[in-house]
């Protein structure tokens, strides 16, 4: 351990061994019964590495991201350094109080006021009372709920009872915070305050581990990054170098696409997709569009059994993971007929709509209904300069999925012209810049 | 503010994390650090108690008094059963059902303590012990509860107990150690093995009727050495003799019961802090 590294990873491993073929909790009959059939075997177990020999330093005040695909190990890991679980192999040290939050509010209890489930979750995160008790009229404040601090939480909209739990979530003072993506739930409002707070955190000199798919999230907080694939590290270093790492894996992963390995691809296979490519404005093979100007995505399919007629759609994701927009034949009374042994599908899109960002498109061909072919991953693509508005700016994915055409108008009151007021009413000229966006 | 913060980092606040090691004792110090979280889920549990019901914490009364007078129904007015020295009925199952309590409740409290957390344990980091701990407030309030009520009693009944009433706390207490030793076991177990929630009345049900509960230990005529064994008989007669001055008491039954329930606490403690480590994993 390098003598000012606060976090400090050797060699370490996490694995969970899963019985081939059984569900949930075992019985003590079960249990028993397999001992007494095969006294000297061990039940049939698989190993499955969650976490393989990862080691990394983490220095004082150091603001770290860790990042990955699902099932990359991120959770394990977060929950190994947060000693919720101890790890197979290898060790770890902590210098300092750890505080965790793998979610917001938990130990809350429906029954109890907002008052007592402030004391209760405080010291569930490891504050101790007197700290609350210190903490507690800035908490409420935060919370906004002061009207409420004295009723049951079960009585509380689900928005009340995220914002409180929330507040004391942002007062635990340790020297090590780990978070996990507490920023995926809530409201866009509720999301902001959250990376708001998470920003406050990140430059106040503290330890700060974050695990995200918000990769915009994690370029805005954090300096540094850790990059986990299928439980082992990567990468490591600067963020936006991991970042990139880790968009070039989400490549690599489409480039295995179609594949007969894809283990995630599914259908019955009446009709294959065989490889997917993007076409730019001048109709050239490309790996980003640029937003507002035209792109076409083209499926070369093979057909051995003969298909006659097909409908083709697609999802299109953008680097949150949320959904953007859906193209599909059928939406206007379409599909493709008279299919030949092999060939091609071909999706105009006039003016990408998309911000700048990462996107990735789930492919699906459906033949009488059922899926011949669906690939989750069939392509990968970036959107990278705009002229969809005049600004040539592009809204960030965290409030944007898809960009519209739009026109704004404005009309003063006629019998409201006081100079005054004028400030409030500038609608024409109104202009929203990165960091306040209007709900 | 790094630097300041690097200065008040001192030798203590240094953890390690290792593979959990095949044999590990509760670590005291680190219960004693996460105090105040063992006393917040303690008054938790209290406060939750009888939310929403209509005669709220009038049940703690209300549950033990009903309870005394089935048994006193059932085993004195039906089956007939005599009381030992002219002690009332109801006042000789009301003592059984003191001690009984103090050992159930706790059972009961502790064994469900994990499984009754689930969020809690897949979701934070505390000493696992602090869960079962807890819980022990509640049973705490309620025997204490019982025992206002038996003061009450003997005020009615006009009777004065004996010196050796001296001796009663010890008798609640090892009721109380067995419980949390077993319940502490169970707990763990549960973890894994979901069948202890099914199996745990049914052998409660069981213990009740091989306990003096509900009848004194001198109305069991045959097999006492084997009656005997189960070290509630023990602590239930040793409570009455020394409340009631009436009980089948011997040094080495009072003996027997205190090393039995030290040991299910030594036990219990132990595999739970063998298991601990892995509870996130299972649960």
């Amino acid at each position: 351990m390098s003598s000012d590294a606060v976090i400090s990873a050797q060699n370490l491993s996490k694995v969970y061994s899963i019985q081939r073929g059984q569900k949930g909790h075992q019985t003590l009959r079960e249990s028993f019964m397999r001992r007494l059939r095969h006294p000297l075997a061990r039940a049939e177990r698989e190993d499955f590495w969650a976490l393989r020999d990862v080691s990394f330093d983490i220095h004082g005040g150091d603001v770290v991201g860790i990042i990955g695909r699902n099932g990359a190990g991120k959770s394990t890991l977060l929950k190994i350094l947060s000693r919720i679980t101890a790890p197979s192999e290898g060790r770890v040290e902590l210098v300092g109080r750890v505080g965790s939050l793998l979610e917001v509010g938990t130990g809350f209890h429906p029954e109890l006021t907002g008052r007592e489930n402030v004391f209760l979750n405080g010291s569930i995160l490891g504050m101790r009372r007197a700290e609350i008790a210190k903490r507690y009229d800035e908490i409420v404040e935060f919370s906004g709920v002061q009207q409420f601090i004295d009723t049951p939480v079960k009585r509380y909209s689900s928005g009340m009872y995220v914002r409180l739990a929330f507040a004391v979530a942002a007062h635990l003072e340790t020297e090590i915070l780990i978070v996990d993506e507490v920023l995926a739930v809530g409201d866009i409002d509720f999301q902001r305050k959250c990376l708001g707070k998470m920003q406050e955190v990140a430059g106040s000199g503290r330890t700060v581990l974050f695990v995200s798919h918000n990769m915009s999230a994690v370029q805005r907080l954090c300096r540094r990054a850790i990059l986990l694939r299928n439980g082992k590290l990567e990468a490591s270093g600067n963020v936006d170098e991991v970042i990139t790492a880790y968009l070039g894996h989400l490549r690599d992963t489409a480039a295995t696409a179609f594949s007969g390995s894809n283990p995630d691809r599914l259908g019955n296979g009446a009709l294959r997709i065989t490889s997917a490519r993007l076409l730019n404005e001048i109709d050239r093979p490309a790996t980003h569009l640029r937003s507002g100007r035209p792109g076409t995505l083209e499926f070369a399919y093979q057909n051995a059994a003969g298909v006659r007629t097909a409908n083709v759609f697609m999802t299109i994701y953008n680097q949150l993971g949320v959904a953007c927009t859906q193209l599909d034949m059928s939406l206007n009374h379409q599909s493709a007929r008279d299919l030949g042994a092999t060939g091609i599908f071909r999706c105009k899109i006039p003016n990408v709509p998309f911000p700048i960002g990462e996107y990735r498109i789930a492919l699906a061909v459906d033949v009488d209904g059922e899926h011949a072919d669906l690939i989750p991953n069939a392509l990968v693509f970036s959107v990278e300069s705009s002229t969809f508005f005049e600004s040539a700016r592009t809204p960030p994915a965290t409030y944007c999925a898809c960009m519209i055409e739009h026109e704004w108008e404005h009309q003063p009151d006629a019998t409201d012209r006081d100079p005054a007021s004028s400030k409030e009413s500038a609608g024409t000229t109104a202009t929203t810049s990165d960091d306040a966006h209007p709900h | 503010m790094p630097d300041g913060m690097s200065a008040s980092i001192d030798h203590e606040s240094r953890i390690v994390l290792e593979p959990a090691a095949p044999l590990s004792i509760p670590d005291v110090a680190e219960i004693w650090r996460h105090r105040d979280l063992l006393l917040t889920l303690a008054v938790r549990d209290l406060k939750v108690r009888y939310k929403q019901t209509a005669l709220g914490v009038g049940w703690i009364i209300l549950q033990p008094l009903l309870g005394a007078g089935i048994l006193t129904f059932v085993f004195a007015k039906i089956a007939k059963l005599p009381s030992p020295g002219e002690v009332p009925y109801f006042l000789l199952a009301f003592s059984g059902m003191l001690v009984w309590t103090a050992f159930s409740s706790t059972l009961g409290r502790t064994s469900s303590a994990l499984i009754g957390n689930t969020q809690l344990i897949s979701k934070v980091y505390f000493p696992r012990l602090i869960l079962p701990l807890s819980t022990l407030l509640s049973t705490l309030v309620d025997v204490g509860v019982m025992f206002l009520m038996l003061a009450i009693m003997f005020v009615v009944y006009g009777r004065v107990p004996p010196w050796t009433v001296i001796f009663i706390p010890w008798f609640v207490f090892i009721a109380m150690a067995l419980g949390s030793g077993a319940g502490t076991l169970l707990a763990g177990l549960a973890v894994t093995y979901r069948d202890v929630q099914y199996l745990l009345p049914v052998l409660t049900q069981m213990l009740l009727f091989a306990s003096p509960v509900a009848y004194a230990a001198s109305q069991v005529p045959v097999h006492r050495k084997l009656y005997f064994l189960n070290p509630l008989a023990g602590m239930i007669e040793g409570f009455r003799w020394s409340l009631l001055g009436v009980g089948d008491i011997t040094f080495s039954g009072i003996v027997y019961g205190t090393v039995v329930a030290l040991l299910s606490v030594l036990v219990g403690c132990l595999v739970f802090s063998r298991m601990e480590r892995t509870f996130a994993d299972v649960i």
